[in-house]
């Protein structure tokens, strides 16, 4: 409103008065309208406001000059009197108004860089999310403040493993629908083998770091993590998927195939019990009895740390067993068949994973409660 | 040395390993899976355990569980594992089972 008026001519002063926000130009205006003659023509509302240092004394000649003829001096001062008034008021108003400006500017500016901060963030996170890591920013914290250093390399490394398995999903894809040669789907599939066998090696690496880690599955997305088996995917589930892009199979791969699907399902049902024994004699460990203290803590800690120490060696084997698993469906299938069976992998993952950001983003109903 | 091999002999599968070893527990269920009864001798239970342990350790066997098919060392969950995946365990069990009835 200061804009508007600041260079019309003193006829747009009437909207200003009309507005009432800023009392003092009302009263100014009125001010104005009673002593005729008074001041020059392009006194705006914000030109009194800004300038008002400036003209005031202007203003105090002006009104005192207008005043003269009208009449005697008592009269004239106690009116002179109100006209300082007036003016000190409309000051007054005028430095408050600046004030507020200002104030309110400075919000402007703070809630610009927060949104853009925001933003950021936003972005980050989703990045994050499409790529399965679930933790943020550069170095992993226990929530008693710990930086692990393995874990942190572990997240990011995972974060390119993901990104390198999407680009060779793709170049899988392309070479199967062009027709690509036997020799050109060897190497891909060598690649893709090669790829699994690399995260196989981080995750040993962050199984020293922090075996809880890993077996928690929280590097993965949640609907990957529900699936979850001793630190990563099922072997049977991965016979699964890979199967029905397999037609048709010849002799003698119909047989291989049950065999080694038999096989894997036999030897994850071994670690599974292996693995409910291990909990059950860590709980017994942690439940004891004996209450936790001076001579015992030592040992008895030893004992629990010796357990975990196991679940190292579990979380190996169910690698072990993965990596077998993909290894021997390798040697079964032509090179075109695993091919199509690592697309179908990949493509399966990738699967899980966009499915776990749209129902991180689903719109949701408000939380609200309502007073009954 | 001589204890092992005697007790490694003694059946068709046989595991050494200790009471605390849930891997050694897997193993054991893996072989019931495919319809196998393994003795299992377990080493923190025996007196002579630590010869017996670093004789295993000398035979190429570092961890328990430590399985014997037919005498002969196979190695440990690792080997047993990818012998299964291959296929090649059944077999090797059946060899054996063939070797001493004939």
């Amino acid at each position: 409103m200061l804009q508007e008026s600041m260079n019309y001519p003193s006829t747009q002063f009437a909207t200003s008065r009309q507005m009432g926000i800023y009392e003092p130009f009302r009263q100014v205006g009125v001010w104005r309208e009673t002593f005729s003659g008074g001041y020059g023509s392009n006194i705006g509302a914000s030109t009194i406001a800004e300038v008002d240092s400036g003209q005031e004394n202007k203003i105090g000649f002006g009104s005192h000059e207008s005043m003269g003829p009208s009449g005697n001096d008592q009269e004239s001062n106690r009116s002179a009197d109100k006209v300082q008034r007036r003016l000190e008021q409309n000051r007054e108003a005028a430095r408050k108004s600046r004030m507020r400006k200002k104030a309110y500017v400075q919000q402007l500016e703070t809630s610009r860089l927060k949104l853009a901060q925001l933003e950021l963030e936003l972005d980050r996170t989703r990045k994050q999310v499409a790529y399965g890591g679930s933790s943020f920013g550069g170095s992993h914290m226990g929530y008693n403040g710990i930086v692990n250093s393995g874990i942190t390399t572990f997240e990011l490394e995972y974060g390119h493993w993901v990104e390198e398995q999407h680009r060779q999903n793709n170049e899988l894809r392309k070479a199967l629908q062009e027709h690509a040669t036997e020799i050109e789907l060897r190497l891909l599939v060598e690649g893709g083998l090669n790829h699994y066998a690399t995260l196989f090696r981080m995750k040993a690496d962050a199984a020293k770091a922090d075996i809880f880690y890993l077996l928690s599955g929280i590097w993965r997305t949640s609907v990957e993590r529900y699936f979850h088996w001793i630190g990563g995917f099922r072997p049977s589930e991965l016979l699964n998927i890979i199967e029905p892009q397999l037609e048709p199979l010849t002799d003698p791969q119909p047989l291989d195939f049950y065999n080694l699907r038999q096989s894997s399902q036999q030897a994850e049902d071994a670690l599974s019990q292996g693995m409910d024994k291990l909990q059950q004699t860590l709980a017994k460990t942690l439940e004891a009895d004996q209450i936790w203290s001076g001579e015992t803590y030592g040992s008895q800690m030893a004992a629990a740390f010796e357990k975990f120490e196991a679940l190292e060696s579990f979380v190996s084997q169910a690698d072990h067993l993965r990596q077998q698993t993909l290894q021997q469906m390798s040697r079964i299938l032509t090179t075109h068949q695993a091919a199509r069976g690592l697309l179908a992998l990949g493509e399966y993952f990738e699967r899980l994973r966009a499915l776990s950001s749209l129902w991180a983003a689903r719109p949701r109903e408000p939380t609200e409660s309502y007073a009954f | 040395m001589e204890k092992v091999l005697r007790l490694a002999s003694a059946n068709d599968v046989v595991i050494f390993s200790k009471s605390s070893c849930c891997l050694c527990y897997a193993v054991n269920i893996l072989f019931q899976e495919i319809g196998v009864r393994p003795s299992v001798n377990e080493l923190d239970n025996d007196p002579d355990g630590r010869e017996m342990e670093k004789c295993l350790m000398r035979m190429g066997c570092s961890a328990v569980p430590a399985v014997f098919i037919g005498g002969t060392l196979i190695g440990s969950t690792n080997e047993v594992m990818s012998l299964h995946l291959k296929g090649q365990l059944i077999p090797k069990l059946k060899s054996y089972e063939q070797n001493a009835t004939s």
